[in-house]
């Protein structure tokens, strides 16, 4: 039990995390049908990339890996921002959220 | 105690990525994604990432989804219709994604070198480290990013104003 308890944890197995959490935002971007849950899934995937930035900065003890992932938050929330902005806008000319109801450009 | 606490968290993390697809409220996806968010920031520190471990906290966790929960209460939105993708989505969606998992997962289990995670004191990247190297060579990326900010605020506030002289403005021109 102590031997498990020391037992120390491959970047391998993060870098593995990072990968399903990225293919589990692109499954929701897919088949989710509310503009609000497929923004979110976008999300999730910038987390699993950003996941992958932290591990690899671990790996060469570089600084410059984290500072990515500072901006990449950063774009994120501007992204966030903007993106429910436009989400109202849609909501408001539409009167839906169903992004199968929503198929045409023009207003 | 690291593999402990990473393989806890790495559970609690997936098992809020899989809720979110699974549940069919937007707000239920939302609380999801708070928990996924938050047992990522943990791993963040357990790689020795402090500041973004609290970045994570306060950005992610607190601003952006407090955005996203508003926005879902402002629009009273409801329970989605369940469909399982488009036609397009389940024959080139679905199999992309699995090939795509497939080849990183091969890669990275093929990988040489990849090291162990530890915490010591060479590690762990403190505030102040990451601090000299943003506010002295990466100043100007830095500075660039409160403009992107300001931009999106400015954008945000453009396409989310309610215009009540648009219908006018539109009968105006259609009657010419």
């Amino acid at each position: 039990m102590s031997s498990f308890l020391s037992q120390e944890v491959p970047l391998s197995w993060y870098l593995l995390l990072s990968a399903v959490l990225f293919s589990l935002g692109v499954v929701g971007f897919l088949i989710k049908r509310n503009l609000i849950t497929v923004f979110m899934s976008i999300e999730l995937m910038l987390n699993g990339v950003n996941l992958s930035f932290v591990t690899f900065a671990h790996q060469w003890h570089a600084v410059k890996g984290q500072i990515f992932v500072f901006f990449v938050m950063m774009v994120a929330a501007a992204e966030a921002a903007v993106g429910l902005a436009i989400i109202i806008a849609v909501f408001r000319a539409r009167a839906t959220l169903a992004v199968d109801r929503i198929d045409r450009m023009k207003l | 105690m690291h593999l402990i606490l990473f393989i806890v968290f790495a559970g609690i993390c997936l098992a809020g990525a899989i809720n979110l697809l699974l549940q069919s409220h937007p707000i239920n996806s939302a609380l999801s994604l708070i928990v996924v968010m938050t047992s990522l920031a943990v791993l963040y520190l357990l790689l020795g990432a402090e500041f973004l471990a609290a970045a994570q906290v306060i950005v992610y966790g607190g601003a952006i989804m407090v955005l996203f929960t508003f926005v879902i209460m402002l629009l009273n939105a409801g329970r989605e219709a369940r469909t399982f993708g488009s036609r397009a989505a389940r024959a080139v969606g679905f199999p992309a994604v699995v090939v795509i998992l497939a080849v990183i997962a091969t890669v990275i289990l093929h990988a040489q070198g990849l090291g162990v995670a530890k915490l010591s004191d060479s590690t762990i990247t403190t505030t102040e480290e990451l601090s000299t190297v943003l506010f002295t060579k990466l100043l100007l990326p830095f500075e660039v990013t409160s403009i992107l900010i300001l931009i999106a605020i400015l954008g945000a506030v453009a396409l989310a104003r309610h215009d009540d002289e648009s219908p006018q403005g539109s009968a105006e021109r259609t009657g010419k």
